[in-house]
């Protein structure tokens, strides 16, 4: 037993025992830091198969930003936890059996006899200078650009939707409403007003007082 | 040196609680995304555990593409809880029968 089976069983036992605990913990926070300590026994373990780029990606992204977003949203929210665990394990009879069947079927298709796995040689060891990030850029750009531009475009959605879908106007608010504003004739804002011309050092006599016109619609 | 058999199984493993999870957090939404997301950690154990035994960087390619997705998806997800918790005040999923569904 050398020192990557060592590192890999560690690593998969943390890694069953965390998940576990997500789908069990009580309180969701407890489960969404049980999800971080999956996420990096799972980041190790890629590591383990030289997969370095995705490894730092999953820590970075997953562990960074969507498990503290899961956070924010779970300390944001009230949650009645006695309310959402009753009757916790009520579907255990029927959600055991799909869970063990289907492990089950895959753990028979894996490890029976026909596909060979267990036999496949290992692959050579990397060349020394070996770039793991930059053999996954040479195609991301080249060979795979087309989803790589749709997966920005997927980002980019992803954003828009979320902010569309939590942002709230606020009641004070004096912003103007752009249709008032295109709306505004100049009928509506200048009011031409005839009068006599004044006349310098002379007090011209006072104008005729001209009746009180409409006072220009403001917009509300 | 640890078989590819080892890791697939191990994606199995993991594929299985999700789907446990997914069955026993039936009420609770915020452990539902939690355990898909589990359950592409188990897609993407395989995709790279195939990547690096057949030597080929398409996997690992389309595990960047899947978090791409999952993190776009969780993003929503979260979102929608999110408005969800403003106008009923509750998450629990027994309560959301706008649909009669």
């Amino acid at each position: 037993m050398n020192f990557p089976s060592i590192v890999f069983f560690v690593l998969a036992t943390v890694l069953v025992l965390s998940a576990l605990r997500v789908i069990t913990a009580r309180n969701p926070v407890h489960a969404a830091l049980f999800l971080v300590l999956a996420f990096a026994s799972a980041a190790g373990l890629w590591l383990l198969l030289h997969a370095e780029f995705l490894a730092i990606t999953l820590i970075l992204v997953y562990v960074g930003a969507v498990m503290v977003l899961f956070l924010f949203v779970i300390m944001m929210l009230d949650i009645n936890v006695d309310r959402l665990r009753e009757g916790f394990w009520n579907i255990l009879p029927i959600a055991l059996p799909v869970a063990v069947l289907l492990l089950g079927i895959m753990g028979a298709t894996l490890m029976g006899p026909y596909f060979g796995l267990e036999m496949r040689p290992p692959p050579p060891e990397v060349a020394e200078g070996y770039s793991n990030t930059r053999a996954i850029g040479m195609v991301l750009y080249t060979e795979y650009l087309y989803p790589f531009e749709l997966a920005a475009v997927i980002l980019l959605v992803a954003i828009i939707a979320a902010i569309a879908l939590t942002l709230r106007a606020r009641k004070n608010t004096r912003s103007i409403d752009p249709a008032v504003q295109v709306a505004a004739t100049r009928e509506g804002r200048v009011r031409l007003v005839s009068m006599p011309s004044e006349k310098k050092g002379v007090s011209a006599p006072a104008p005729e007082p001209e009746p009180p016109q409409q006072a220009p619609q403001q917009p509300k | 040196m640890v078989p590819l058999s080892y890791y697939l199984i191990l994606g199995a493993i993991l594929f299985a609680i999700s789907v446990l999870g997914i069955f026993l957090n039936r009420k609770n939404v915020i452990i539902l995304l939690m355990a898909i997301e589990l359950n592409l950690l188990a897609v993407n154990l395989n995709f790279i555990a195939f990547s690096y035994f057949l030597q080929d960087i398409a996997g690992q390619v389309f595990v960047f593409f899947i978090l791409t997705v999952a993190a776009a998806e969780s993003a929503i997800g979260l979102a929608i809880l999110v408005a969800l918790f403003r106008n009923l005040r509750t998450i629990h999923v027994d309560d959301l029968d706008a649909l009669k569904g």
